[in-house]
């Protein structure tokens, strides 16, 4: 009987087989190409149009046009939250009348056009500016800050009553049972049980309903409000000069993605006893 | 040649004159407002906000295909097994998800007029050029509808489960085929709801343009509010109009989404 006197010595493993250049791959890369030209083209913009009395000059009011934007943006989603717990219930109310007017107000919020009715409530109210006078409203609706903040309210209440409305409707039917069973009255089931349940569900559309309404919020500029995007066209008026634009984009892209990774976190948190 | 399509614009308007809803000779504006403001012709603003209504209309319908078709795409390029192909389609969608509507169109209108001016001082020709605001319109409110459409997409093509894709596969179908006959009917059916979401967002971002100049509802309604000092009335016409858009599209979307599931309807 022969027996194996000698190990064959190690040997190297056999060559990867070369990674085939397939389409995608062409795509991919001319794709990667095109957005570092872009990026290479616009940075060597702003390096040679780089002017910094021009930064000096507007890059303030690029600031104070963003604490516009946020803090119209922040006090209209507080106070079209506030207006929408009201609206929700009606929609979801089993008197006719009330049901009838939220879903009303809610389409018609919803169907149109933010820009159509900003230009109603700031054109169109102000045509009635005798009456308004009248009243001793008139202080209200001769500025376009106030009717763009009473806009933004009016509509951001009409998306939040959808979204509370779709989170309450979707908590089951056994946990309104079980607190019933538990001997719970209605109210305090409401806000121990149902609530916290529907809120954790509102959390993704709530944030995106935040981040519609920063993007939304750049249509001010039109009605002469200097939030973020009428300090940039004002400054494109002055100086025709591209970057203002591009500045814009670069500050609205970090708010937005600030905001989108702040609720990604907020929700890993909050969701954090759901997971498996 | 010139004159062939001369006469085909002449017959397609004529047509559209014909069955136009609100200017035409069964037209609501023609039958019930015959003396007032919105009278159509010179006497009032009639067929002036009838065009603003058929603009934005066009608007809304030219960008869908585009928008949809380009969407597809970057929705495949993002579940592709490229890493380059994936970066660069997740680099599109958080840069125009992220800017707002009104900004991506400013910058496409000027940007393109730039880009486009110095092409042509390149090739040596030395006049002004004037970007189309239809075509800016298009471009903008394509490339904000592509970014969003590749999402709902996305999601959709992960509700179709793997088995779908093997069994197209076993049958013999190469993956093109695969895609069009077993996995897009599916897909249609998964994503129409979103789509039906985004199509509303489109045609209300389509009263944007009218800040570049584009004579669509809110701009007609606009100037005529101007003129005629009768603000609310012609900005209230604009909010009725688009939503009269809104119910029709709804209309059209719920006979689509019945189309779509009919094969469920015995179950």
């Amino acid at each position: 009987m022969s027996h194996v006197t000698a190990l064959l010595p190690p040997q190297a493993p056999p060559p990867a087989p070369a990674k085939p250049f397939t389409t995608g791959r062409f795509f991919g890369n001319l794709f990667i190409g095109v957005w570092l030209a872009l990026t290479i083209g616009i940075f060597l913009m702003m390096v040679e149009g780089w002017d910094p009395e021009k930064f000096t000059k507007y890059g303030p009011s690029y600031l104070s046009g963003l604490g516009v934007t946020l803090l119209l943006v922040g006090l209209s989603v507080v106070l079209g939250g506030i207006l929408s717990l009201p609206l929700a219930f009606a929609r979801m109310s089993k008197n006719k009348a009330f049901s009838w007017f939220a879903y009303g107000y809610v389409y018609f919020f919803r169907g149109t056009p933010l820009l159509t009715q900003l230009f109603l409530v700031y054109y169109g109210l102000g045509s009635f500016s005798a009456e308004l006078k009248a009243w001793g409203l008139w202080w209200f609706f001769r500025d376009a800050w106030n009717c763009a903040l009473l806009t933004f309210t009016l509509n951001t209440a009409a998306y939040q009553a959808e979204i509370l409305r779709g989170a309450i409707e979707s908590v089951a039917r056994g946990q309104h049972e079980g607190a019933a069973a538990l001997g719970l009255p209605k109210r305090i089931a409401f806000f121990k049980v149902i609530l916290p349940q529907a809120l954790i569900v509102a959390l993704r559309p709530y944030g995106n309903e935040i981040i519609l309404m920063i993007k939304g919020s750049a249509i001010v500029a039109i009605v002469t409000v200097f939030d973020l995007m009428g300090e940039t066209r004002r400054a494109f008026s002055r100086t025709f000069d591209y970057q203002a634009y591009l500045w814009a984009a670069l500050l609205y892209l970090i708010i937005v993605e600030l905001l989108r990774n702040l609720w990604a976190w907020l929700e890993a948190r909050l969701t954090r006893h759901l997971k498996r | 040649m010139g004159g062939f399509f001369t006469a085909i614009v002449e017959a397609a308007s004529a047509f559209l004159g014909i069955i136009d809803p609100l200017c035409g000779p069964i037209g609501i504006f023609k039958l019930f407002a015959g003396n007032t403001l919105l009278a159509c012709g010179d006497a009032g603003w009639g067929d002036e906000i009838a065009l603003g209504f058929l603009v934005t209309g066009t608007l809304a319908v030219a960008t869908l295909p585009i928008g949809l078709v380009m969407g597809f795409f970057i929705a495949l390029a993002k579940q592709s097994e490229e890493k380059s192909l994936r970066l660069s389609a997740n680099i599109y969608t958080t840069l125009f998800r992220g800017l707002p509507e009104l900004l991506t169109l400013f910058i496409v209108y000027y940007g393109l007029q730039i880009l486009v001016q110095n092409f042509m001082t390149a090739i040596g020709y030395d006049g002004r050029v004037e970007i189309n605001a239809f075509a800016a319109g298009m471009v903008a409110l394509g490339v904000v509808f592509s970014a969003y459409c590749s999402e709902v997409l996305l999601s959709a093509f992960k509700a179709i489960p793997r088995g779908q894709y093997e069994a197209g596969y076993a049958l013999g179908l190469h993956r093109g085929r695969t895609m069009r006959l077993i996995v897009l009917p599916q897909l249609i059916r998964v994503a129409l709801p979103g789509l039906g979401n985004l199509w509303m967002a489109l045609l209300k971002d389509t009263a944007l343009v009218s800040v570049i100049g584009l004579p669509d509802i809110l701009r007609q309604t606009g100037v005529a509010a101007r003129v005629t000092k009768q603000a609310f009335e012609f900005y209230a016409i604009a909010c009725l109009l688009f939503l009269i858009l809104a119910f029709l599209s709804s209309l059209v979307f719920s006979a689509i989404e019945g189309w779509a599931k009919r094969s469920e309807v015995a179950r």
